[in-house]
């Protein structure tokens, strides 16, 4: 499986400055932050993340495609939602919130569709066929509607429903194979793209999925396994995501909290 | 493009309504083939094997399903007034307001008319009311959401224009959408169901009826299984 660990990377910037407000385990997860200067961005462009969030990650790989410097500002969700998060998305209360000279843009498909069309100059996600582009957006809801939201109840139920999740899982798997096919990218011609971006967060969940499914992608689903590992070579997302030891650990973590065994 | 262009759908279903209506206002001759929701078609099968659902546009040979998705493409790949503004902050504001007006108001407000009495339809009702308080918030004295054109907004949230006739068929008294509480949605209703693109494919009150007649039962069964 995966073995991106950018962990083992603290940037020299991850100080207090940094963040919304004081984290209580900064050293269990060091925030991700970007490669480009500690100074404000000249981009002016603030995200306000959670480490493990795939959704977040879906716009630190954006951005790390486009090369565009960012301030990272780590959200401790599990301590509770900072001012500054509540006032930027005071309608869903969620990260990733990009704030972009300030002016918030929320939901993690927008975002990058936003930074997309707001830096036209960088390598765009989306492709400039207009069908291409209804595909890549058909494909990115399909993740979206299906993927959390299975993998969630695959960890958090018992029994039948749990059996009913790890039957629709594996149905995603084999959707998802079927329209990967035998591309390097969903992106096909494009390369990298939009559908790559949003899925790829999910690949280091795979493993915790296989232990609560009982199953394995590479046999249930090997193109997108061999994507998988593809995906996870590329720059952009091994520094965004987190290995899939510490993925397993945050649900525990999230299991206790829920009180779930 | 000359490509035929055909769109699959139920007429009296507004995910329908909302790919029609991009056709529409985009001024794009199309073919529309009613689908018989309890018999599909092989066409749409084949061609949304996914989903297997209604709105399917065909374009040529290409199938754009996800009624969203169909009205950004029609946007896209033929000429005709902008339905999204052209400004990127702008865009991913339609964006989210439009995701929020077909998950949070006209989701959750199919669930509130399809729930039997009770605390749960009462929350329901509750949490629609909040829901399209702040999209009536969003028309800030405006004709339409897009501004005095019909846009991607005012396509996505065209479900609302729905309300009076769902609620009747459900039997509610006092309607979620009053003009007491929501005078610019009532209004915008008004207008965008009088615009003269959006009604040459909107259906009447009584094809609509048609449409959701024999249903009830299907739908109070799917509100129950619908999660949050």
């Amino acid at each position: 499986m995966l073995s991106c660990s950018p962990t083992s990377t603290h940037h020299p910037h991850s100080t207090s400055s940094q963040h919304s407000h004081p984290q209580t385990q900064t050293d269990r997860h060091p925030s991700n932050a970007p490669t480009m200067a500690s100074e404000k961005s000249s981009s002016d462009l603030t995200l306000l993340d959670f480490w493990v969030s795939p959704f977040g990650q879906r716009v630190r790989i954006a951005l790390a495609e486009k090369s565009l410097p960012y301030e990272y500002v780590e959200e401790d969700l599990l301590a509770g939602k900072s001012e500054r998060l509540l006032q930027s998305n005071p309608v869903h209360k969620k990260i990733p919130v990009l704030l972009h000279g300030g002016k918030p843009v929320n939901e993690s498909l927008i975002i990058v569709q936003y930074l997309d069309e707001a830096f036209p100059d960088t390598p765009s996600l989306l492709p400039s066929d207009p069908y291409a582009r209804a595909q890549a957006r058909f494909w990115a809801d399909y993740v979206d509607k299906k993927v959390y939201d299975c993998g969630s109840r695959l960890w958090k139920l018992k029994g039948e429903p749990q059996a009913q999740a790890r039957a629709e899982m594996l149905e995603i798997l084999k959707t998802l194979e079927t329209e990967l096919g035998d591309k390097e990218f969903f992106g096909g011609e494009h390369g990298f793209g939009f559908v790559d971006a949003a899925f790829a967060p999910f690949t280091p969940w795979f493993m915790s999925y296989e232990k609560y499914g009982e199953f394995k992608v590479a046999e249930v689903a090997p193109k997108i396994a061999a994507w998988a590992e593809r995906v996870g070579k590329r720059e952009s997302v091994a520094k965004s995501l987190y290995s899939p030891d510490k993925v397993y650990d945050f649900i525990g973590v999230l299991k206790k909290m829920y009180g779930i065994e | 493009m000359s490509e035929p262009v055909k769109l699959l759908g139920s007429f009296g279903s507004p995910f329908t309504h909302r790919a029609e209506a991009a056709l529409r206002l985009k001024g794009v001759a199309y073919e529309f083939i009613q689908e018989d929701l309890g018999n599909k078609s092989e066409l749409l099968l084949r061609h949304n094997p996914v989903h297997k659902k209604v709105p399917l546009l065909l374009h040529g040979d290409r199938a754009v399903a996800e009624s969203l998705v169909i009205v950004e493409y029609v946007d896209e790949a033929f000429d005709g007034p902008p339905l999204l503004p052209s400004d990127p902050l702008a865009r991913a504001a339609a964006r989210f307001w439009a995701q929020f007006a077909v998950d949070r108001c006209s989701r959750t407000l199919f669930k509130a008319l399809w729930t039997p009495d009770g605390e749960a339809r009462r929350g329901l009702v509750a949490e629609t009311k909040e829901n399209l308080a702040l999209m009536e918030a969003r028309l800030d004295g405006r004709r339409f959401f897009g501004g005095d054109q019909v846009g991607y907004l005012d396509v996505a949230a065209s479900g609302l224009a729905w309300l009076p006739v769902l609620e009747e068929l459900a039997g509610v008294e006092r309607s979620m959408m009053g003009e007491e509480e929501f005078p610019a949605l009532c209004r915008w209703r008004g207008e965008y169901t009088s615009h003269e693109a959006v009604k040459a494919c909107l259906p009447s009150r009584d094809q609509i009826v048609a449409f959701y007649a024999g249903m009830k039962e299907r739908l109070v069964l799917h509100a129950r299984s619908m999660q949050k």
